[in-house]
């Protein structure tokens, strides 16, 4: 790390990646800018089909070739550039620097060795230490995340829901790598569950000093654990900033609508205020803007022209056509506080 | 609160399935009852029975035991005939409209199939006239009258099923987790329909979900299930407010809420839910509870008002 961007464990400039599938060319990232500093918690918010878990699979190069095809863009991690990696490479790369924890615990796990087996591997693999150690590291993991040592003899099926994704975060922590992707992972748990998961995580996090980047479409999961938020649409991220920036200071009409459409907790007869319409077509994207046909602000000039980034302060940035460096102190949506 | 009100009557509703293991206890001596054009939501997490409940009220899965008065009638007491008959008056809308929804059936096919079923409309022009006024109704473009569920996404998969279980002008209708398969943007718009829907048409829902913000926003009273148990109920307001049972407190304080403001300290519960197979005859959130005593490990508490209108089952506020 003798370079000076070694304060960012990963950075992905402009990054585009289309599937070209024969029913058109998906354009899943449109120029995706995204960086974590180290030892720092990114959330990357937004909803199904806005390119998170691609942005995810990029990471490790995990998006299946073909279809999918890396049009231009970099990622770096820990200032190293990793596409141009070789298979071989990015194996030594794959649960031991940069881990990714699954959305769903349920189909994530191989039904037919032991959970303990199943830890064991990833350290037998990087760690070059015997069947024997890591088996007792894979016991010492288990109980790190919360579940006794012995159950480590029995199969996924035999553990509940949160027990497994308990699982599947000890694996990608046996490594202990520097940079964790969480994709979704507590969707598919119930919320007192999700609770004791989420504290894991925080506890971890902080004991083993990784970075972890948050895939998320709970705004309360970002408010909960992360310190910077990207709000992804359409490919690429529309809004970025502090937690403070993104909930104190909204500026995209889109991330205004995500906390419009949530039902407030502590005001039951407000009504809901949806965003209208669908997420576009990502085979077939609005020439302008993304988020055009659906915005409530929409201009004439956001139907043609792209906008650019117009920062607030040194972080927090938004691609609009509403602002520029004089009115973006102002802001112009409305958000009803939660 | 006048009984004429009252809608749907539940009394000790129980549904046991029988499994190689011994009795699952799915839902266990569950009563409360619904008033007319209100909502009652149904919270839990997975496996605490909610779903069931909802089956079993509209005999889809037949209770084991306990009354279901509907109108003043208990229907299980009606022959096949007769509850297909009332069937026309209670519906459900499922959770996953990707699944809920015949692949190989159009749109106007899925809704037109309860009309043709009961023969509520005998000629096919009625038939279509009418599942054009229900699409409408929904916020669903004639344009879709021919298409199949694949070509949609599932904000309008969702409406679909709203649209099938209208398409009778059903009094009540069970929502099994309507809204969670589908993105917030989305769920916003399937709930605000849902409610205009409930005012125009003066329905009476029982909301069954596992999202705590939804049913704040969307129920008149909330009941909470643990276990096979109905272990508090009480209006939306005075729940979330006031939540008194050790688990629906910890439930409350679990949701992430997006506001970096008032946050709220947080009871993080310990363990799993237990087994609902066989299960023993005491508190079943004993073992997990924060505050449980020796008495909650022998004994089974009961559904109690403490004021009115709100139910706890809890030995610690008697």
């Amino acid at each position: 790390m003798s370079d000076n961007k070694n304060n960012k464990a990963i950075e992905i400039k402009d990054l585009t990646v289309e599937f070209r599938t024969r029913s058109g060319v998906v354009q899943a990232l449109n120029g995706l800018d995204l960086s974590i500093e180290k030892g720092k918690t990114l959330g990357l918010v937004g909803e199904t089909g806005a390119g998170k878990t691609t942005a995810g699979l990029s990471v490790l190069k995990l998006v299946q070739s073909p279809p999918g095809v890396v049009v231009k863009g970099s990622i770096k991690l820990n200032g190293e550039s990793i596409l141009e990696k070789s298979e071989k490479e990015m194996e030594q790369i794959r649960g031991k620097a940069v881990s990714m924890i699954f959305q769903d615990p349920m189909t994530s796990l191989n039904p037919v060795m032991t959970v303990g087996e199943q830890i064991a591997e990833v350290i037998n693999v990087h760690e070059n230490i015997g069947r024997e150690e890591s088996m007792q590291k894979a016991k010492e993991m288990l109980e790190l995340v919360g579940i006794p040592g012995e159950r480590g003899r029995e199969y996924p099926h035999q553990f509940s829901g949160g027990m497994k994704q308990r699982v599947i975060i000890a694996i990608a922590l046996a490594c202990n790598p520097e940079l964790l992707i969480a994709d979704e992972p507590t969707t598919a748990l119930d919320v007192t569950i999700q609770a004791q998961v989420l504290e894991m995580m925080k506890t971890l996090k902080d004991k083993y000093n990784m970075s972890m980047l948050m895939i998320t479409h709970d705004l309360g999961i970002v408010a909960e654990i992360c310190d910077e938020v990207s709000v992804i649409y359409g490919g690429r991220i529309v809004e970025h900033g502090s937690l403070e920036d993104i909930f104190d200071n909204t500026r995209h009409p889109y991330t205004e609508g995500l906390f419009n459409s949530l039902p407030k907790i502590n005001d039951r007869t407000s009504k809901l205020k949806p965003i209208r319409g669908l997420m576009p077509d990502p085979t077939d994207l609005p020439k302008g803007c993304t988020f055009c046909p659906r915005c409530d602000y929409a201009m004439e000039l956001c139907k043609t022209q792209k906008p650019k980034k117009v920062f607030r302060n040194d972080k927090h940035y938004v691609e609009c056509h509403l602002y520029d460096e004089k009115n973006i102190k102002e802001g112009k949506v409305k958000k009803n506080e939660q | 609160m006048s009984s004429k009100n009252i809608l749907l009557d539940v009394r000790g509703l129980k549904k046991y399935f029988k499994t190689p293991k011994g009795m699952l206890h799915a839902v266990d001596d569950v009563s409360f009852t619904i008033e007319k054009g209100k909502t009652l939501g149904v919270v839990g997490e997975s496996g605490c029975g909610k779903s069931t409940t909802g089956r079993s009220i509209l005999r889809l899965t037949e209770p084991t035991n306990g009354e279901v008065i509907f109108e003043g009638k208990d229907i299980r007491k009606l022959s096949k005939e007769e509850m297909r008959k009332k069937r026309t008056e209670m519906q459900i809308i499922f959770q996953d409209p990707f699944s809920s929804l015949n692949p190989r059936k159009t749109i106007s096919e899925t809704i037109a199939e309860p009309l043709k079923i009961n023969n509520i409309l005998k000629s096919s022009n009625d038939r279509t006239e009418r599942v054009l006024e229900i699409m409408e109704t929904v916020g669903l473009s004639h344009r879709l009258f021919n298409s199949y569920p694949h070509e949609l996404d599932g904000g309008r998969r969702q409406r679909i099923g709203i649209a099938r279980a209208l398409a009778l002008n059903p009094k009540f209708i069970v929502c099994d987790e309507p809204v969670s398969a589908l993105d917030v943007s989305i769920q916003a718009q399937i709930l605000n329909l849902m409610s205009e829907l409930q005012e125009k048409m003066d329905l009476t829902y029982m909301f069954i979900t596992h999202d705590l913000s939804v049913v704040n926003h969307f129920s008149d009273d909330i009941a909470v299930m643990y276990l096979g148990k109905l272990i508090e109920k009480a209006p939306s307001e005075e729940l979330f407010i006031n939540p008194l049972h050790p688990y629906t407190k910890a439930l409350l304080s679990a949701i992430p809420v997006p506001s970096l403001h008032n946050r709220k300290e947080r009871v993080l519960l310990k363990g799993e839910i237990s087994s609902p197979i066989n299960p023993k005859s005491n508190c079943r959130f004993a073992n997990r509870c924060p505050d449980a005593t020796e008495k909650c490990l022998n004994e089974e508490p009961k559904l109690k008002e403490i004021y009115n209108g709100h139910f706890v089952s809890c030995f610690r506020l008697e």
